[in-house]
């Protein structure tokens, strides 16, 4: 594989950013330019992945010194060089982004039209590609650190992007600062990695772990060094993956734009941190961390599925749901069923993101409406918008032969060979997904309208640049699991991945200790039929009541007060002693009064001073032939 | 043929009579004129302690010095005449608008 395919791939989406963001005052006012640039631009690194796709099918790969593009920063003890690798794990990451991403820049166009900030937005939008694409693409830690960065500044910044808003803006700090907490853990890995290989480049930290060649930094043994460093890491991608205790910022993030929701909030960025899990498997099975990130990953979906239960905004309800499907994600990279996390990392990308559109598209008719109790009997408005989230819904509750069945089923089954706990927790929240899911549907699209009347006046279908991604994106939803997850631990996904994972685990011995699949695969289908039932019961034409009824319920609504409890434990605190003790007594006490008393200084001895200053130029002459006399005396006399 | 300590105690005296001029008189081509002065003053230390010496660098330093003057002359009454149209004086006294 040549590196220049690659780098086009790459530095596409950034000329994108640069004609946009630079040039944006002479595209103004032309939409389909705009726009077109940005699409075209995410289109040409798609069409680059799946060239890169068909090499690494090819058995072609780029890593190691292969892939090394130039040095990045040398100095005495340690390098790092600009450099891709690219295997199978890559190339699905990167058909993900770019598929997905081009999708929703085509919906974009559509869904953005007339605003003001259009060129911003689809400079933002390119920006956050490629530094998606460099987090993985990279070949060592520092350029995953970089993209890990990049996607959390884009993220900030599309967050905020109606920043006349205050809540958006509020939002965009909120996941800012909460990921901050996360990096801060990545960061600390990759010193700790550091200290104990002398590297970040990936393949020379794997070979090294491998052959044991570790230098120990904390505790006795090496396992302790791995296990301090592994978990490190895993506080960074809790942070940009919304894992509990770290995933607040995520339904805040909802006030962006819809398809920033989707691309960002769901498909991609998201899922960085499974991506880098995934890529550190190696390290994670020779630590034996992987069991703490499943549980934390089980924990989180079951949470999130409750919260979910009892929401009323459509894009809250879809963003718990992504924090719950993130954690099955994490359960299956967890128990080392690493192919069947990206599995249904790539499943979901394509169902949440269809997901995430539609609502767009709900929002669109619906003159920006997201609270459900507002909406009702929308199926027979808006048919197209309403069958395509059918089917993303379908998927995710699990429904037979669709693509979230195959996926969360091989994780589910991994589950089972680890720890049958976290199987039941599993099985629970796949019952809880289906549920809320099929009472966001009831709600929105059946019974009777409750629309307000001027908006139901012009209630419409969405526009064809907005409804042909739906179609697009459902396609797969429905029908990927089928074509590459037939045939669960020996599927086609599993092969293709084999190469990046087998030198870990080995996840095709893995799949013969935990036997037929079948039997889960029944279960799984009955849970979620039953959930999808008991949804209709519930909601078929009722309409969730505004006021919780009891203490539980009530609980549940407000999610738990999380949020409460963070800002009177922790953001309160903070501020406080900020204000306090930083400010009030720090910075004006201290520092102000250092600077206040060196002025003071220079001040006084200026004011002394400035009387030397007379302005007459015999003065200066006497002085200076008295100086002059001095001198003499002293060297004729003295020395 | 005179002994040197003539020609030196009339450089030394030329010499402060200038430093005098300088530091007493307030118009400004009198303090000129002064530093004129002195710069011969030591020319004739020069020429005096190069005869005696039978050395010909120092008759080549007058040379040197006569240069500079020459020079000085040039920028300093350009100096003075410029003051002159500002200010309407030449009294140093009255030009300190660098007063501190």
């Amino acid at each position: 594989m040549s590196k220049a395919l690659i780098i086009i791939l790459l530095i596409s989406p950034l000329v994108g950013f640069l004609i946009n963001g630079l040039l944006g005052r002479w595209l103004k006012g032309n939409e389909k330019l705009s726009g077109g640039i940005g699409a075209l631009a995410v289109l040409i690194s798609l069409i680059c992945s799946i060239i890169a796709f068909i090499k690494v099918q090819g058995g072609t790969t780029l890593e190691g010194e292969a892939g090394i593009l130039y040095p990045w920063i040398s100095a005495e003890t340690f390098s790092f060089n600009i450099g891709f690798h690219v295997d199978a794990l890559t190339t699905v990451m990167l058909l993900v982004i770019t598929g997905v991403g081009f999708l929703i820049h085509i919906y974009s166009i559509g869904y953005m039209h007339g605003d003001a900030g259009y060129t911003r937005y689809f400079a933002y939008l390119n920006l956050f590609v490629f530094a998606m694409l460099i987090l993985v693409l990279g070949n060592n830690y520092v350029m995953m650190f970089v993209g890990w960065e990049g996607v959390g500044l884009c993220s900030y910044l599309l967050i905020g992007f109606w920043y006349e808003k205050q809540s958006a803006t509020d939002a965009g700090k909120k996941a800012f600062i909460v990921n901050r907490i996360g990096d801060f853990g990545f960061l600390l890995g990759m010193f700790t990695l550091f200290a104990a290989f002398g590297s970040l480049d990936f393949v020379s930290i794997f070979d090294k772990a491998e052959a044991g060649t570790i230098d120990i930094v904390f505790g006795e043994t090496t396992k302790v060094t791995l296990i301090v460093a592994t978990l490190l890491l895993f506080v960074g991608a809790i942070g940009k993956s919304a894992q509990i205790p770290l995933y607040v910022w995520l339904p805040d993030a909802m006030e962006g734009p819809t398809p920033v929701s989707a691309l960002i909030h769901a498909a991609t960025m998201v899922t960085a941190g499974v991506y880098m899990i995934a890529r550190s498997a190696v390290l994670y099975n020779l630590a034996g961390t992987g069991l703490v990130v499943a549980w934390i990953g089980v924990l989180t979906a079951l949470f999130a599925a409750i919260v979910a239960l009892k929401q009323n905004d459509i894009k809250r309800i879809l963003a718990y749901s992504t924090v719950s499907q993130l954690g099955y994600m994490f359960v299956g990279v967890g128990v080392g069923a690493y192919a069947s996390g990206i599995f249904h990392l790539v499943t979901h990308a394509f169902f949440k993101g269809l997901m995430f559109l539609t609502a767009g598209s709900v929002m669109h008719a619906m003159a920006n409406e997201l609270d459900i109790r507002k909406m009702g009997g929308l199926r027979n408005k808006l048919p197209i918008t309403y069958a395509t989230f059918l089917v993303g819904a379908l998927a995710i509750a699990g429904a037979p032969f669709l693509s979230g069945f195959w996926s969360k089923d091989e994780i589910l089954h991994s589950a089972w060979g680890s720890s049958k706990a976290i199987y039941i927790i599993g099985l629970i929240t796949a019952f809880l997904t289906a549920f809320y899911m099929f009472r966001l549907i009831f709600v929105t699209f059946y019974g009777k309208s409750r629309v307000e009347p001027e908006v139901a006046s012009h209630l419409h279908e969405s526009p064809a640049v907005m409804w042909l991604p739906l179609v697009i994106l459902a396609v797969p939803s429905a029908l990927i699991g089928l074509l590459i997850g037939w045939n669960g631990h020996d599927s086609v996904f599993h092969h293709f991945t084999e190469s990046v994972f087998s030198a870990g685990h080995g996840d095709e011995g893995h799949a013969k200790e935990l036997g037929s699949a079948i039997p889960f695969m029944i279960i799984s289908s009955i849970v979620g039929l039953l959930g999808i039932a008991f949804a209709w019961t519930r909601y078929k034409d009722r309409v969730p009541s505004d006021e919780p009824t009891n203490a539980l319920q009530r609980l549940v609504a407000n999610k738990f007060y999380i949020d409460e409890i963070y800002n009177t434990f922790i953001v309160q605190p903070i501020k406080n002693i900020s204000h306090f003790l930083l400010w009030k007594v720090f910075d004006t006490l201290i520092v102000d009064g250092i600077v206040n008393a060196i002025a003071a200084i220079v001040r006084v001895i200026g004011g002394t001073l400035r009387r030397l200053q007379t302005g007459l130029v015999q003065v200066y002459i006497v002085s200076m032939v008295i100086g002059i006399v001095l001198f003499l005396a002293y060297y004729l006399f003295f020395a | 043929m005179l002994s040197l300590e003539y020609y030196l105690v009339l450089s030394a005296l030329l010499f402060t009579i200038g430093v005098l001029g300088v530091l007493i008189r307030r118009n400004a081509i009198i303090i000129f004129m002064c530093i004129e002065l002195m710069l011969n003053a030591a020319n004739l230390a020069f020429v005096a302690i190069s005869r005696s010496l039978r050395h010909a660098e120092g008759q080549l330093f007058v040379f040197f010095v006569m240069a500079v003057a020459a020079a000085e002359v040039a920028i300093g009454l350009a100096i003075i005449v410029s003051v002159f149209k500002h200010k309407e004086t030449i009294n140093v006294d009255e030009v300190n608008s660098l007063k501190g």
